[in-house]
């Protein structure tokens, strides 16, 4: 476990030494608090709206801030899905490029640790990004009260769709020494499980259409954003981390190898 | 301390290194020389436990390598051919987190820092970022991180490369002044090294084994004018109690005999021409002087022969 907390410890310090967790941070706050707007705009619009045709037809309740979260909860699901491979990118790509995975490679800890944490660094910089758009949903609660469920399955539905595509990327990261290439190539993975439905369209047979729907990323976090929890979406995104864990788990012994 | 049996690694097409065995001793420094793409890194690198070997077995102070990795090394440091330094940290932070990793007490780890600085001379740079460090300062980092937690067992890959002489000269002496309490294991394709340094030297050449002894053997048997080879024709045995009995001359070996004549190698001590006291030797016994030529090779030069002998085969 110590051994686990110094990684994660220095992989944090070198997320704040970089420019990354800079850039990330200011340009995920920044579209997060415009995002926020524009959905608090439409919303707004839906609501006059509303009261106009509740003027006609009688009144109907409406969850206005149910709306503005779940608007802007989902459209943080989208930006993470682009801002997520900048955080693993370098994980160990650069430790390859630099040679310094010859020291953890070599130092009295087991690889699980090294994966371990690698990932729970990525975690906790990616739960600081989640912490910031309490600024946004801090607002709602000031002004209003909304309700807290659907918030909640939201953010542990952002939680667990993080933690997948993270583990994700972790695995990408140890198969090159470039970190602009990992970046690319798990963006480019995460597109693919992101847009799986869409192809699902093309796909004659209903078992496949079945799985290609399945696939989709964004798909599962629907539930959690109406604050449904349902297991076979935690099983969905909990599996998905275990594996591309064990695959990260691998290509470590594969490099070894490899030298 | 350090056996080694049989070590073969290969990579996907290419035989890295095949069947190499040795022993390193507790307190000696060995050297591992051999020309570039002979194998040393490989065999520091499965030695380290970075790497399994394909087949042989490596063991360190009893454990195995493959059976008991963290057992290993825990008992190691490790400096690669590479320094392996995260840049943007200070050197403190750096010798801090490598303290973590290697498991020094919690309490231990300032203390254990302010003595791998103080060893290797780092101390004042201990708050600089290491990316913004000179050659030699980042080499020395390297080296400290070897040294955190004062493993038994030092595992140098090219200590010295890329310095320049006054900061070679530093290193040399703080392994020297390593070993005794320190196993040491450093590799090297320049030969002075070795020389310096080391107590035994293992040469390695494509991935095998050439020669295996002390720097003042291999120097004595190969350098310079000492040595002499003499084609002689007499009596073989009194020839060669003769040409002992000579002062300054420390050995003489027969390499074999042709026609009533026997070929010769004398050994002399170094720094001492004694070519014309053997030709007057041979001279006044009445024999017949064939050939007298002085063996003019450093080491350096037998040491590209060791390693091109296989090619010339
Ligand atoms: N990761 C690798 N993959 C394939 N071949 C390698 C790898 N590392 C080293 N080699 C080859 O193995 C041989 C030994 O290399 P190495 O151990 O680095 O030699 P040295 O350290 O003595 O220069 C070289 O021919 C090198 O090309
Ligand atoms: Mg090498």
């Amino acid at each position: 476990m110590r051994n686990i907390l110094a990684i994660v410890e220095r992989e944090l310090r070198a997320y704040f030494t970089s420019p990354i967790a800079y850039v990330v941070l200011t340009i995920f706050v920044f579209l997060s608090g415009l995002f926020f707007r524009s959905i608090l705009a439409q919303v707004l619009q839906m609501g006059l709206m509303s009261q106009l045709q509740a003027q006609q037809l009688g009144p109907r309740a409406m969850d206005m801030p149910g709306m503005i979260t779940r608007g802007f909860l989902s459209t943080m699901s989208v930006i993470l899905l682009f801002v997520m491979p900048m955080l693993t990118m370098g994980l160990f790509s650069e430790e390859k490029k630099r040679g310094t995975i010859e020291l953890l490679l070599t130092s009295p800890v087991t690889d699980l640790q090294v994966v371990l944490g690698k990932f729970f660094a990525a975690v906790a910089f990616f739960v600081i990004l989640l912490l910031t758009t309490w600024i946004p949903t801090g607002f709602l609660y000031w002004y209003s009260s909304p309700a807290s469920g659907p918030i909640l399955t939201a953010y542990l539905g952002l939680l667990l769709y993080g933690l997948a595509l993270m583990a994700i990327g972790l695995f990408i990261s140890t198969l090159t020494e470039n970190q602009i290439i990992a970046a690319v190539v798990s963006f480019g993975i995460v597109m693919v499980l992101w847009l799986v439905d869409v192809f699902a369209n093309s796909v004659d047979s209903s078992n496949g259409k079945a799985v290609l729907t399945y696939l989709s990323v964004l798909n599962h976090l629907d539930d959690f954003m109406k604050g449904v929890l349902s297991t076979s979406h935690i099983i969905f995104y909990l599996s998905l981390m275990l594996i591309a864990l064990f695959l990260t788990y691998r290509s470590i012994d594969s490099l070894r190898w490899r030298g | 301390m350090i056996t080694v049996e049989n070590l073969t690694k290969r990579y996907a097409a290419k035989m890295a290194i095949e069947s190499v065995s040795f022993q390193v001793e507790k307190g000696e420094i060995l050297g591992f020389l051999g020309p570039n793409g002979a194998g040393k890194t490989t065999t520091m690198r499965i030695i380290a436990g970075f790497m399994p070997a394909s087949d042989g077995t490596v063991r360190v102070d009893g454990f195995d390598v493959f059976e008991n990795p963290l057992d290993v090394r825990r008992r190691i440091g490790y400096l690669p051919e590479n320094p392996p330094l995260y840049l943007e940290m200070t050197v403190a932070g750096y010798l801090r987190f490598v303290a973590k990793i290697k498991g020094v007490p919690k309490e231990k780890i300032d203390l254990e820092i302010k003595r791998v600085m103080e060893r290797v001379s780092i101390t004042d740079v201990a708050d600089r970022i290491i990316a913004k460090l000179s050659k030699g300062y980042k080499q020395r980092v390297g080296l400290g991180q070897a040294l955190i937690g004062d493993p038994p067992v030092l595992i140098l890959d090219e200590p010295t490369i890329g310095l320049d002489p006054k900061q070679i000269h530093e290193v040399r002496e703080l392994i020297k002044d390593l070993a005794g309490n320190h196993t040491v294991v450093l590799s090297t394709h320049i030969l002075p090294e070795v020389e310096q340094t080391c107590n035994r030297v293992v040469i390695i050449d494509r991935g095998k084994i050439v020669a295996i002894d002390t720097p003042q053997n291999l120097r004595f048997q190969l350098q310079g004018a000492e040595r002499v080879f003499m084609e002689i024709q007499g009596p073989a045995p009194e020839i060669t109690s003769k040409l002992k009995a000579m002062p300054g001359v420390i050995d003489v070996h027969t390499l074999g005999s042709n026609d009533g004549r026997h070929r010769f190698q004398v050994d002399g001590e170094l720094k001492k021409d004694i070519r014309s006291d053997l030709a007057r030797t041979v001279v006044q016994n009445g024999w017949g002087l064939y050939e007298l030529q002085s063996v003019t090779m450093s080491l350096e030069d037998i040491f590209l022969k060791l390693t091109t002998a296989e090619e010339r085969e």
